[in-house]
């Protein structure tokens, strides 16, 4: 018989700490579907799609009714759109995400991921029309997620597809300035990017993985931070051992849902990620576990310190309590996602130079940062460079999600409403990095020896 | 398969009835029963086989919940492995 407080201690987990199954994602391969036609081409991805993720909602949401366990959304990844569009011009490319959002919106998810490239060392003829059509793709979809891995620290940095970037995240934060520039909220740019991610935006079906699978990512930011406060005046030991149990039983219940869907679909069971992902609801916060463990405000000399134990003890739980894990799994820290990051933002607490240093700990990058509209190019380029270059020396995933948010400055705030909230615009370096970005080439990999 | 029903909320008259007759009407089995007030609150923990219920599980939980709404309660009826798996090893 199970104790009478462990089941009450469940039941306020999920009535109080917003404990929830983030995201159920159903990965599939698309590779089988590339054709010297695009029209035969757009056929046979509607109709994967379509037939694959038919029951996926219906499914994630009868486990959901059965268990008791919100689960927040249904999605799909589909292998890099780039790999299977070699047919494709640039105005085919668009038209190839406009096919995955009607795949999508018919069989009723939030999001679909896969209209990506894989570009860390070199880019192929079409990879370079692939990237070039994003802008336009984002802006005439609603539910396509783009992302572009562009470095690893196997290959180093391909400088090339960062210069790329910066212009085509201007490009979709002018095509979609009349929603906030929200096409940039959609496109993500990695370092060392994980095949087997289900949330968004980053998420794609890698080459590596199986025709079709189940990926679950947990969430808990608020379930974390509670059991932080039971621990006032406690050391770190005692404090890194709670918040890995709790982890462990967050898991759990991922792992759970994930065996189950899996089970019901028919489908291989792929990873659990183990993310603690924030939302703007209060008491779902990062931030705040942060601020929990002592911590004034979030982004004060500590937080890296504090985000490096976070991290490292969710992972520690999380991975004992999952047969398979994947993903990001860590701490995500985006900005405009995190009631308690906007706040740190607006009183200053927290400037993009902290956020830097705390992604060489977390599980991401920078993430949903709003910038002024008037960045330049060659400076959303050096962003990325620096984060990618956190990832490819350190080994781990890094990724910028940048909105340089059209027509807004230092001071004003950009509006994304839902899951996305809402983002203080965030001040930049005023000085020029245009001389360094244009030069192009590669940046070599890194050396594995002599790791000071 | 087994369900956990669980009763929260401000101690009254009847609650155990209620709850118990809504499971005796819908065909769940009551295995087990743990229940305690502390000061004015109630809590109440059910474990319950399923095995003759009489509509389908999610109207059953629908049922229960809209029974709580009515009471001032919070019922939750949860599938018995979410426990098992997040509580024990």
């Amino acid at each position: 018989m199970i104790n009478f407080s462990d089941i009450m201690e469940t039941v306020e987990m999920i009535d109080r700490e917003h404990l929830d199954v983030r995201t159920v994602t159903m990965g599939i391969s698309l590779l089988d579907c590339a054709s010297d036609s695009p029209e035969t081409l757009y056929r046979k991805v509607y109709d994967k799609i379509t037939t694959r993720a038919k029951d996926l909602v219906s499914t994630a949401e009868s486990i959901e009714k059965e268990y008791g366990i919100p689960i927040i959304h249904k999605r799909v990844s589909v292998t890099p759109a780039s790999l299977i569009g070699g047919c494709l011009d640039r105005d085919g490319y668009v038209r190839l995400a406009q096919t995955l959002d009607r795949a999508a919106r018919d069989v009723g998810i939030n999001f679909i991921g896969g209209f990506s490239a894989l570009v860390q060392k070199g880019m192929t003829a079409t990879e370079k029309v692939m990237l070039d059509s994003i802008p336009e793709a984002l802006a005439s979809t609603e539910v396509v997620c783009s992302s572009v891995n562009v470095g690893s620290t196997k290959s180093g940095i391909n400088m090339d597809a960062v210069l790329i970037m910066g212009k085509k995240i201007k490009e979709t934060a002018y095509l979609t300035r009349d929603g906030g520039s929200i096409g940039c909220a959609k496109l993500v740019v990695f370092a060392n990017v994980p095949e087997d991610n289900p949330f968004m935006a980053g998420a794609f079906h890698g080459t590596g993985e199986a025709e079709c699978c189940i990926n679950v990512g947990v969430s808990g930011p608020g379930v974390v931070a509670q059991a932080v406060k039971n621990c006032r005046g406690r050391d770190f030991t005692y404090l890194a051992e709670t918040i890995k149990k709790t982890a462990f039983k967050i898991t759990r219940m991922g792992q759970l849902v994930a065996a189950e869907a899996s089970r019901r679909l028919g489908v291989e069971f792929g990873i659990v990620d183990l993310s603690l992902a924030p939302t703007p609801a209060v008491g779902d916060s990062v931030a705040d576990i942060l601020e929990s463990m002592g911590l004034e405000r979030c982004g004060t000399h500590g937080t890296t310190a504090a985000l490096a134990m976070l991290n490292d003890a969710v992972k520690k739980g999380g991975s004992m309590a999952s047969s398979h894990v994947g993903g990001l799994s860590g701490a995500f820290i985006p900005v405009s996602e995190d009631r308690g990051m906007i706040d740190a933002v607006e009183c200053g607490a927290l400037s993009i130079e902290k956020l830097e240093a705390m992604t060489s700990v977390c599980s991401v990058g920078l993430d949903m940062i709003a910038v002024p509209g008037d960045t330049s190019e060659a400076t959303i380029s050096a962003i990325i460079a620096d984060e990618a270059s956190i990832g490819v020396i350190n080994g781990k995933t890094t990724a910028v999600r940048i909105i340089p948010a059209y027509g807004k400055g230092c001071g004003d705030t950009v509006e994304f409403g839902g899951l996305l909230g809402s983002a203080p615009i965030m001040k930049l370096s005023p000085f020029s990095s245009d001389e360094f970005i244009a030069r192009g080439g590669r940046i070599p990999a890194p050396i594995h020896s002599l790791r000071n | 398969m087994n369900a956990v029903i669980t009763v929260t909320g401000r101690d009254c008259m009847g609650i155990v009835a209620k709850v118990s007759g809504k499971c005796y009407e819908y065909g769940a089995n009551i295995v087990d029963v743990s229940q305690s007030v502390m000061r004015e609150y109630f809590a109440m923990m059910m474990l319950v086989e399923l095995g003759s219920l009489t509509v389908e599980f999610g109207e059953f939980v629908d049922i229960l919940k809209k029974l709580g709404d009515e009471n001032g309660l919070t019922i939750h009826t949860m599938h018995e492995d979410i426990f098992n798996s997040m509580h024990r090893i």
